[in-house]
C-alpha cells in the first residue's frame, strides 16, 4: 500500500529513487490510491515546500518524425553533464481501441541505464489524441520537488501543445525544415506561441536556413519576436544543444514562476474534475469558462486536491 | 557449390571443423561469425557477455583470422562470409590473412554478405545508421571491383525478409529495391571513372534468397526475380552484356517453417524446399545451403550438418535433376504464376520508390513485414494454414533422434568466453600500441570525410593489429549510434473477435490493480532476431496491455532499469542465440538489484527442455519455445501470472 505523505517526504528530501513508486501511485485510479495521491501532492505543495517546487518543468512537443527523441537524448546528456538530475515523462500517443498501447518512446531515447539521476517513464496518452493523462500533471508537479529538470514529451501540434503549456514552465516546440504545418497552426492561432522554437536538421543547409527565416517571420508577424529560435543538428558532431539549453534557462530566468505554476495548478484541478465528472460535471458548474473564473478567485495557496474539492462541492446534491 | 554454414567458439576450433568438412567433400567455406563480431564488439565488451562464440566464431583481429584459415588453400577456396555491418572490416582481415600467406588479393574468391537493409528489417545485426552503412557498402564494392575482382562484395538478402514474414511479392520487391539503393550509391562512387565499371559492378552483385515449402510458387518467385534483374540491368543501369545481367543467387532454405514439434519432419520440408531452387535450370541456385533438421531446437551438431550435406549430394549425384534443360520452359501455368508475382512486385517496388527508395522506406517496409507476419501467425492459430505436427496431426511417438544425452543439439563450452576475454587482453598488450593508435586516428579522419573510401584505412588498421571492437567504435563515434524501427507501433489491430474474452480479463485485472497491466518485452544480448518478440508485443497490445517494447540489443542492466522505472507488472524476455544460460540469470540478478525482483519473468526462445527446467528453478515463471504457437493462450497465462502475483484472481 503506497503512502503518499511518505513519498512526498522522500521527494522533498530529493530522493530520486522514489520516482518509480510516485508514478505507480499517481497513475493508479483506485479510490485508496487517489486519496494517497492527494496526500502526496499536498506534501509537495508550495505551502509544504515553503515556495514553488525548484525543478524546471520543460514541455517538449512537435509533430512525429521531426527528431524529438534524438534531440531529447542529446538534451538529457547535456543536462546530466551539468550535473542536473532529469526526469522524462514520455506521453505516447499510440493508445489503441483494445485499450492497450505500445509505448515505443523509451526505445528511441539513448540513456545510460546506470545513471541514477536520470528517470524515464512512458505513459499512454489520455483518450484524446495527444492529450495529457491526469497522472502526467500530478507526476510533473511532484517530481519537480526532487529533480532539477522534469521533461514532458508529447507528440502532436495544437491541442497537446496547449495542454503542455498548462503544466510546463517552458514549452519547447520542435519543427523540421520543410514542414509547414507548425507555421500554419501558429498563424491561424490554433497553436499558442511557444517559449522556444527548435528547428532540427540544421545540417540540411539552405533548406534549414530558409526554414529558420520563415519561422522568424511568422513569429514577428504575431508580435512574438522575443521567442527564441534555435537551430540544432543531431548528426555527429551535434550542434546547437548548448544554445538550446541556454535559451531554455533564459526563459525560466525571465519567468514569473509562481504565477505560471498557480495557473497550472488551477488547470490541473479542472482537468482532474473533468476526468472524474465528465461533460455533465462541467455543465453542472455552469461551463468551463465559469469554472476557470471561479478557480482564478481562489486562495493561491490551495493545492490541487483542495481546488478539486471546491469544484465538487458546487455540484454536490 | 556445396557448403554448410559453420563456425563456433574460437578460430582454432572452427579451423578444425572446416578442415574436417572439406575432407567430407564440401567445396567451399561458409563462415558463421558470432554476434559480437557481427555487431562490432570485442569479446570483453559489455554487450558481448554470454554471446562469445555462440552462433559462430569469434574473430577479433588479424591473428584470429590467420588461425581460422590455417592450412586451408585460400587460392582455391570460395569463401562465403555472413557478415554485414562489419563486412568491410572482416574483408580487410581476410585480405591481410591471405597477404600473410603470400596470396595476392586478385586471386581471392568469395562473398561478403554486406547487406545492411535486411539487418534493420529483420536480422538486427546493424551497427551504424543507414546513410553511413550504405557508404561502407558502396566503398567495399568500389574497392573490390578494382582490387579483388573475383570477390562478390555484396549478397543481397531476401532470405531474412521471408523469415520476418514477407510474402513472395514482398520478398521480390524489397530485394530489388534494396539492390537499386546499393547500385545507385555505387554509381555515385564510380561515375566518371571507367565507363564499363558499372557493368562489372552489376555483374558482381549476387542474391541470397529463401525458399519456403510452397515450392512451386517459390520456384516462380525465382524466375520472376531473374526477369526483373535482367530488366533492371538493361534499363536502369545500361548494362549491355547479358552475361553480366544474369541473376546469380545462393539459397538457404526456410527456417521459419521448421518446427520444434516432431522435428524429424523438417527433413522432408528441407528436401522439398531444395527442389524450389533447383528444379528449373533457368532459375537455379549457384550455391545451396540447407539447414539442419533440429534448428528450431538449438545449435546443430556436426552429424546434423553432415545429414544436410548428404541431401544435397543425393540431389546432385543420384537424381537426374541436372541432366535436363529447363523443365518449365513453355509451361503456361508457370509463366502465369511468374507474371502474377512480377506484376505484384512492380506495384510494391513503386510504393517503396514513393517513400524515397529502400533506405528511406525502412520504416514502411518494417511495418509491412510485421503486419504480414502477424497475418501468417493468425492463419496458423485459426488452422487456415496447416503445419503438420504443430497445429494438425499432433499426436506422436517418442522420437529416438532426441534421446541422446545432449538432447540432440550442440552446446558451446562456457569456458570459451573466458578464454577469449583473456586472449584479447594479451593481444592488445603484445601489439605496438602507437602503430594501432595511429591507424585508428587515420580511420577516424577518413570516416569523417564521406568522399573517401574507407577500405585503405581499414586495411591499414587490420595490419596494425586493431581489434573488431576498436574499428567499430571508431566508426560509431564518427557516424553515431542507431536504433532501427521496431515496426510494432504501426501494426494494425488484430481482428478482436477471438480476443474479447482475453480483453475482458485484462480489463478486470487492470481495474483491480488500479492501472492498466504494463508488460515489458525485451531482448537481452546481441541476438537481433526480433520477429517473435514483435509478434508478442503486438498481440499483447491487441489484448489490452500497455506494452513497453524497446527493440533489440539490451544489457541486463538496461532491462532492469526499464522494468523499475516503468513500473511494469510482468516481463517477457526473448533470446534465440543460445545465450539464455548466461543472460537470463544476469537479468534476474539485476532485477533484484533494482528492487523489482518480485516482478514475474517469462522467457521465450530456442531453449532446450533441460535449460528450461534450470531457468524455472532460477525463478523464471514460464518458458515458451517455438512449439507454443498459441499466442492468445500465452497471453492468458501471462494475465494469470499478474493476477496471482497481485492476489486479484477471478472470483470463484
Amino acid at each position: 500500500m503506497a503512502d503518499g505523505a511518505e513519498l512526498g517526504r522522500r521527494l522533498r528530501e530529493r530522493d530520486l529513487a522514489a520516482a518509480p513508486a510516485v508514478l505507480n501511485l499517481v497513475e493508479s485510479r483506485t479510490e485508496a490510491d487517489r486519496e494517497q495521491t492527494a496526500a502526496l501532492l499536498a506534501a509537495v505543495s508550495p505551502a509544504a515546500l515553503g515556495g514553488e517546487a525548484p525543478g524546471h518543468v520543460v514541455g517538449v512537443t512537435g509533430p512525429p518524425g521531426v527528431g524529438k527523441s534524438t534531440l531529447l537524448s542529446r538534451l538529457a546528456a547535456a543536462w546530466r553533464a551539468r550535473e542536473r538530475s532529469v526526469a522524462v515523462l514520455a506521453v505516447d500517443p499510440s493508445s489503441h481501441r483494445s485499450g492497450g498501447a505500445l509505448l515505443g518512446d523509451r526505445a528511441r531515447l539513448e540513456v545510460d541505464p546506470r545513471d541514477r539521476s536520470l528517470f524515464v517513464r512512458s505513459t499512454a496518452a489520455a483518450e484524446r489524441l495527444g492529450g495529457l493523462a491526469p497522472a502526467t500533471r500530478a507526476a510533473a508537479g511532484a517530481l519537480a520537488a526532487a529533480f532539477d529538470v522534469v521533461v514532458i514529451e508529447t507528440v502532436g501540434v495544437g491541442q497537446s501543445e496547449t495542454e503542455v503549456a498548462e503544466v510546463a514552465d517552458t514549452v519547447v516546440v520542435v519543427v523540421q525544415p520543410g514542414s509547414g504545418d507548425v507555421l500554419q497552426f501558429l498563424k491561424a492561432g490554433i497553436m499558442e506561441v511557444p517559449d522556444v522554437l527548435v528547428v532540427t536538421k540544421s545540417d540540411l543547409g539552405r533548406v534549414a536556413t530558409r526554414a529558420r527565416s520563415d519561422v522568424r517571420a511568422a513569429l514577428r508577424s504575431l508580435g512574438a519576436s522575443a521567442t527564441a529560435v534555435v537551430p540544432v543538428s543531431a548528426v555527429p558532431p551535434p550542434t546547437g544543444i548548448d544554445e538550446l539549453l541556454e535559451a531554455i534557462d533564459a526563459h525560466r530566468a525571465g519567468l514569473d514562476l509562481p504565477a505560471r505554476r498557480l495557473a497550472g495548478r488551477r488547470a490541473h484541478a479542472l482537468a482532474d474534475f473533468a476526468a472524474e465528472h465528465g461533460e455533465r460535471g462541467i455543465r453542472a458548474l455552469g461551463g468551463a469558462r465559469r469554472a476557470r473564473r471561479w478557480l482564478a478567485d481562489q486562495d493561491p495557496d490551495l493545492d490541487v486536491a483542495a481546488l478539486v474539492g471546491g469544484l465538487e462541492a458546487q455540484i454536490a446534491p | 557449390m556445396m557448403r554448410t554454414y559453420a563456425g563456433h567458439s574460437d578460430a582454432q576450433r572452427s579451423n578444425e571443423l572446416y578442415r574436417r568438412n572439406l575432407e567430407k567433400g564440401q567445396t567451399g567455406l561458409s563462415i558463421a561469425f558470432d554476434l559480437p563480431t557481427q555487431t562490432g564488439y570485442d569479446p570483453d565488451g559489455e554487450l558481448a557477455r554470454g554471446e562469445v562464440g555462440k552462433v559462430g566464431v569469434s574473430i577479433a583481429h588479424r591473428g584470429d583470422m590467420r588461425t581460422l584459415l590455417h592450412d586451408i588453400p585460400l587460392e582455391q577456396m570460395n569463401t562465403s562470409m555472413t557478415i554485414n555491418a562489419t563486412a568491410a572490416w572482416l574483408l580487410a582481415l581476410y585480405i591481410v590473412a591471405a597477404e600473410d600467406e603470400g596470396i595476392a588479393a586478385e586471386k581471392l574468391q568469395g562473398t561478403t554478405q554486406n547487406d545492411i537493409l535486411k539487418e534493420y528489417l529483420s536480422r538486427g545485426t546493424y551497427a551504424f545508421p543507414p546513410g553511413p552503412s550504405m557508404r561502407l557498402i558502396a566503398d567495399t564494392i568500389a574497392y573490390t571491383v578494382e582490387h579483388v575482382p573475383k570477390w562478390n562484395p555484396i549478397n543481397i538478402c531476401s532470405y531474412h525478409l521471408q523469415e520476418a514474414g514477407a510474402t513472395p511479392v514482398q520478398e521480390i520487391a524489397y530485394a530489388m529495391s534494396n539492390a537499386i539503393a546499393v547500385l545507385d550509391a555505387v554509381r555515385e562512387r564510380v561515375e566518371g571513372r571507367d565507363q564499363n565499371l558499372m557493368g562489372d559492378v552489376f555483374g558482381r552483385i549476387s542474391f541470397f534468397v529463401n525458399a519456403g515449402v510452397r515450392f512451386v510458387e517459390e520456384h516462380a518467385k525465382l524466375r520472376a526475380m531473374s526477369d526483373l534483374w535482367d530488366e533492371l540491368g538493361r534499363d536502369r543501369y545500361g548494362v549491355e552484356d547479358p552475361k553480366l545481367r544474369r541473376f546469380r543467387y545462393g539459397v538457404q532454405v526456410n527456417s521459419l517453417g521448421l518446427t520444434e514439434a516432431q522435428p524429424e519432419n523438417n527433413v522432408y520440408r528441407i528436401a522439398l524446399e531444395a527442389l524450389a531452387v533447383t528444379l528449373g535450370r533457368n532459375a537455379r541456385a549457384r550455391a545451396l545451403q540447407l539447414p539442419a533438421w533440429n534448428e528450431a531446437l538449438g545449435l546443430p551438431r556436426p552429424w546434423d550438418q553432415q545429414w544436410s550435406l548428404r541431401l544435397q549430394q543425393i540431389l546432385a549425384y543420384e537424381t537426374d535433376l541436372l541432366e535436363y534443360p529447363d523443365i518449365f520452359e513453355g509451361s503456361r501455368v508457370m509463366d502465369g504464376l511468374v507474371a502474377e508475382l512480377t506484376e505484384g512486385a512492380r506495384v510494391e517496388m513503386a510504393r517503396v520508390a514513393e517513400h524515397g527508395g529502400a533506405v528511406e522506406a525502412v520504416d514502411y517496409m518494417k511495418a509491412a513485414l510485421v503486419e504480414s507476419h502477424r497475418e501468417r501467425w493468425r492463419r496458423i492459430e485459426t488452422n487456415e494454414l496447416t503445419v503438420v505436427g504443430m497445429n494438425r496431426f499432433t499426436s506422436t511417438e517418442p522420437s529416438p533422434l532426441r534421446s541422446d544425452g545432449d538432447g540432440g543439439i550442440l552446446v558451446i563450452d562456457p569456458q570459451v568466453e573466458a578464454e577469449r576475454r583473456a586472449a584479447i587482453e594479451e593481444w592488445r598488450a603484445a601489439r605496438d600500441q602507437a602503430v594501432a593508435d595511429a591507424a585508428l586516428a587515420e580511420l577516424a579522419r577518413v570516416a569523417a570525410d564521406p568522399a573517401q573510401n574507407i577500405m585503405e584505412a581499414t586495411l591499414a588498421a587490420a595490419r596494425a593489429g586493431v581489434t573488431t571492437g576498436e574499428w567499430s567504435q571508431t566508426l560509431r563515434d564518427a557516424f553515431g549510434e542507431y536504433r532501427a524501427p521496431t515496426g510494432v507501433g504501426e501494426a494494425v489491430a488484430g481482428s478482436g473477435e477471438d480476443l474479447a474474452e482475453l480483453r475482458d480479463e485484462v480489463e478486470r485485472v487492470s481495474e483491480a490493480l488500479g492501472r492498466r497491466i504494463k508488460f515489458l518485452v525485451g531482448k537481452p544480448g546481441l541476438d537481433g532476431h526480433s520477429n517473435g518478440a514483435e509478434q508478442i508485443a503486438v498481440r499483447a497490445r491487441d489484448a489490452g496491455f500497455d506494452v513497453v517494447y524497446e527493440g533489440i540489443r539490451l544489457t541486463p542492466s538496461q532491462i532492469a532499469t526499464s522494468a523499475a522505472q516503468e513500473g511494469v507488472h510482468v516481463i517477457g524476455l526473448s533470446i534465440l542465440s543460445g545465450s539464455h544460460r548466461e543472460l537470463i540469470p544476469a537479468v534476474l540478478a539485476e532485477l533484484r538489484e533494482a528492487g523489482v525482483g518480485d516482478v514475474p519473468v517469462v522467457v521465450g526462445g530456442i531453449i532446450p527442455e533441460a535449460d528450461a527446467a534450470k531457468l524455472r528453478e532460477a525463478g523464471v515463471a514460464a518458458v515458451y519455445t517455438p512449439k507454443d504457437w498459441d499466442l492468445n493462450g500465452m497471453m492468458r497465462a501471462i494475465v494469470g501470472l499478474v493476477a496471482e502475483r497481485h492476489d486479484t484472481a477471478a472470483p470463484a
